[in-house]
């Protein structure tokens, strides 16, 4: 229950520094850092696979996309910096404070639910989720990365002048 | 049978891509025959010439889980229609050849999401093909691109992402608490004590709320419509955002919300505040794609007004309502797009006279409007009464008032709309400007008259609906 709890104020606190920080690369790796958390508690609650995909797709994949592209733009000069981290800081200092009063308020409230997990077995399993159960959504999932791949022509590749 | 209408555009779309570069104004033929064979296809489907009632609730053809009924042959007519009139403004409203053969790409996608959304008996599903919608909804308002084109997107992907998010924690909440999240088993999660699943359904609703479009979210809609180039808004106005959120809620309306009390006073009071809000808005507009955008949000108002009120009545109306709007709104957006494509702006201050320079464009456009602000005899009277009726039945007086009253304030703006652009003496700026090109003119007289033979016919498309209603 200890290591749970220190992973979890580890998730939260990873979470406000991607949202705090005025850096972009900052950001990035406060975002690796919480999915990183957040596989270690999926990994302890049992769920190897989702842990596995979140650590390799989210803490992995996504971060490498991020940086990529932010090594892309230019840097504004550190004066600006200074001054958006003021303002990012008078904007978002509530944030802090709502977290630890929720995480109290939720502390008092007792699980209403008796859940029981589904029991590991044919249907439990990832592969048969996957490719049996749920192909229509495989499919969904398919379009969505074709749609993505429409997105990054729309919006990165410039035209020449035999598209016109 | 139904699996089709998911793998056909997937074919078209390959097809289109594998085509030569010489050859890709042909992609948006492609589409545009794909929309067309659907529309057929469900058109004939009453006469019984393509028998879809014949489906098992699971097709198991390849393993896709889906079905069908006349909720969901309505929402595929709307987007056949939708699609085929953005289609034919897309000669006109996009420059470049890639422009068209993309927005041709994205149609094809956009129209599997809603195919799909139309089918779907899974809340898991339903999400996913809502996002498939989605995704290539937000790339549509971004082909131009532009500050308005990606403020309007950037502004859609961050409230949909919030909507996802909200989608997906019912999903979670449903899953720990009934195992699974079929329209059957969230019905029976429902029915069970205990404030979870209602707690999922609130949090489902919501996302619902947002991708529709409905107050207090509809911030989005407005800078995405009015940002998005001309086919992309008729496609949006026409049906994305009905399809992926309106569509839903009717969907939920009728499945699993079918005796909830808590959830029919959640779609009066969100449908009457959006309905007024969104006809109030739309009353103060001077940018006519601006104005279109907030009755929208308006119409969408009394749709989902109309699933509070009785039960098969309710939904039956709604779907009416649904439709008639989708015709209508195309049609003025194909509409603003002609003026557009003529003055070089949509803003109504600068507008005037161009009845008699533009009279297709002027006359179709009255009839969309006459129709949506409720007279007899087009076909947004019928829909319109209907809803009241709905309201009357199970004893929603104020809404049903509500309903009427706003009425008025839609034929206002509307009328408004119309004295502004069409009538008076045209600005001597505008001495040379002529009726726009027969790929915006065929699509407008096309919807207009679908309007008004809906209105004329209207008793054999009821009792077509109540007929096969299930």
């Amino acid at each position: 229950m200890t290591l749970m709890t220190i992973l979890l104020v580890l998730l939260v606190l990873a979470g406000l520094w991607a949202s705090m920080t005025t850096l972009l690369l900052r950001a990035t790796i406060a975002l690796a850092l919480a999915s990183a958390m957040l596989a270690v508690v999926m990994y302890t609650l049992g769920a190897t696979i989702a842990a596995v995909l979140e650590l390799s797709v989210c803490a992995g994949l996504i971060s490498v996309v991020f940086v990529s592209v932010i090594s892309l733009t230019q840097r504004k000069p550190f004066k600006d910096y200074v001054v958006r981290r003021a303002s990012r800081l008078t904007r978002f200092w509530p944030l802090p404070l709502v977290l630890v009063a929720a995480g109290v308020a939720l502390s008092f409230v007792h699980s209403p639910v008796q859940v029981a997990l589904p029991v590991p077995g044919a249907e439990g399993d990832v592969r048969v989720v996957l490719w049996n159960l749920r192909q229509l959504d495989l499919f969904g999932q398919i379009l969505i990365l074709l749609a993505g791949v429409i997105g990054v022509l729309v919006l990165f590749k410039r035209e020449s002048k035999d598209d016109n | 049978m139904s699996h089709l209408l998911l793998l056909v555009p997937f074919a078209a779309l390959i097809l289109a891509n594998l085509l030569p570069r010489s050859a890709r104004p042909a992609a948006t033929w492609i589409a545009f025959g794909v929309l067309a064979l659907q529309t057929v296809a469900v058109v004939l489907q009453p006469l019984g010439l393509t028998d879809w009632s014949a489906l098992d609730p699971v097709d198991a053809t390849i393993g896709l889980r889906v079905s069908m009924d006349n909720l969901s042959i309505l929402l595929l007519l709307s987007a056949g229609l939708a699609g085929m009139a953005s289609l034919m403004a897309a000669g006109p409203g996009l420059k470049t050849g890639r422009e068209r053969f993309l927005f041709a790409n994205l149609v094809l996608v956009a129209l599997i999401g809603i195919n799909g959304i139309s089918m779907v008996r899974d809340l898991f599903s339903l999400y996913v093909f809502i996002e498939v919608t989605a995704v290539a909804t937000f790339i549509l308002v971004a082909i131009r691109h532009g500050t308005d084109a990606f403020e309007g997107a950037w502004k859609y992907v961050v409230l949909s992402a919030v909507a996802s998010v909200l989608m997906l924690s019912s999903i979670a909440l449903y899953i720990l608490v009934e195992g699974g999240v079929s329209l059957a088993a969230v019905t029976h999660a429902l029915a069970s004590p205990g404030p979870i699943p209602w707690i999922a359904a609130a949090l489902f609703l919501c996302g619902l709320f947002i991708k529709g479009g409905l107050v207090p979210f509809h911030g989005w809609l407005a800078d995405a419509y009015s940002a998005a180039p001309a086919p992309a808004s008729i496609f949006m106005a026409g049906i994305v955002t009905k399809a992926s959120g309106v569509f839903a809620l009717m969907r939920l309306a009728q499945s699993v919300f079918a005796d909830a009390l808590p959830a029919r006073w959640i779609f009066l009071v969100v449908g009457a505040v959006t309905l007024v809000v969104g006809a109030f808005l739309a009353l103060t507009q001077s940018d006519m794609k601006r104005m279109l955008a907030y009755s929208s949000v308006s119409q969408i108002g009394y749709i989902v007004l109309a699933l509070g009120g009785s039960q098969q009545l309710g939904i039956v109306a709604a779907a009416l309502h649904f439709f008639n709007h989708a015709v209508s709104k195309s049609q003025l957006f194909a509409n603003a797009e002609a003026i557009e494509e003529q003055l070089g702006t949509v803003s109504m201050d600068r507008m005037g006279g161009l009845g008699s320079r533009m009279p297709v464009t002027a006359g179709t456009s009255a009839v969309a409007s006459l129709s949506i602000a409720g007279l007899p005899p087009l076909a947004g009277f019928w829909s319109k009464l209907l809803i009241v009726i709905a309201l009357w039945q199970v004893g929603q007086y104020t809404f049903a008032a509500i309903a009427v009253l706003t009425s008025l304030v839609t034929l206002g703006y509307f009328l408004s709309l119309q004295r502004r652009v069409f009538f008076g003496t045209p600005l001597p700026e505008w001495a040379s400007v002529k009726e726009a090109g027969g790929r915006l003119l065929v699509p407008a007289l096309a919807l207009s008259l679908i309007t008004v033979a809906i209105g004329l016919g209207f008793p054999l498309v009821l009792s077509m609906l109540l007929g096969g209603g299930q």
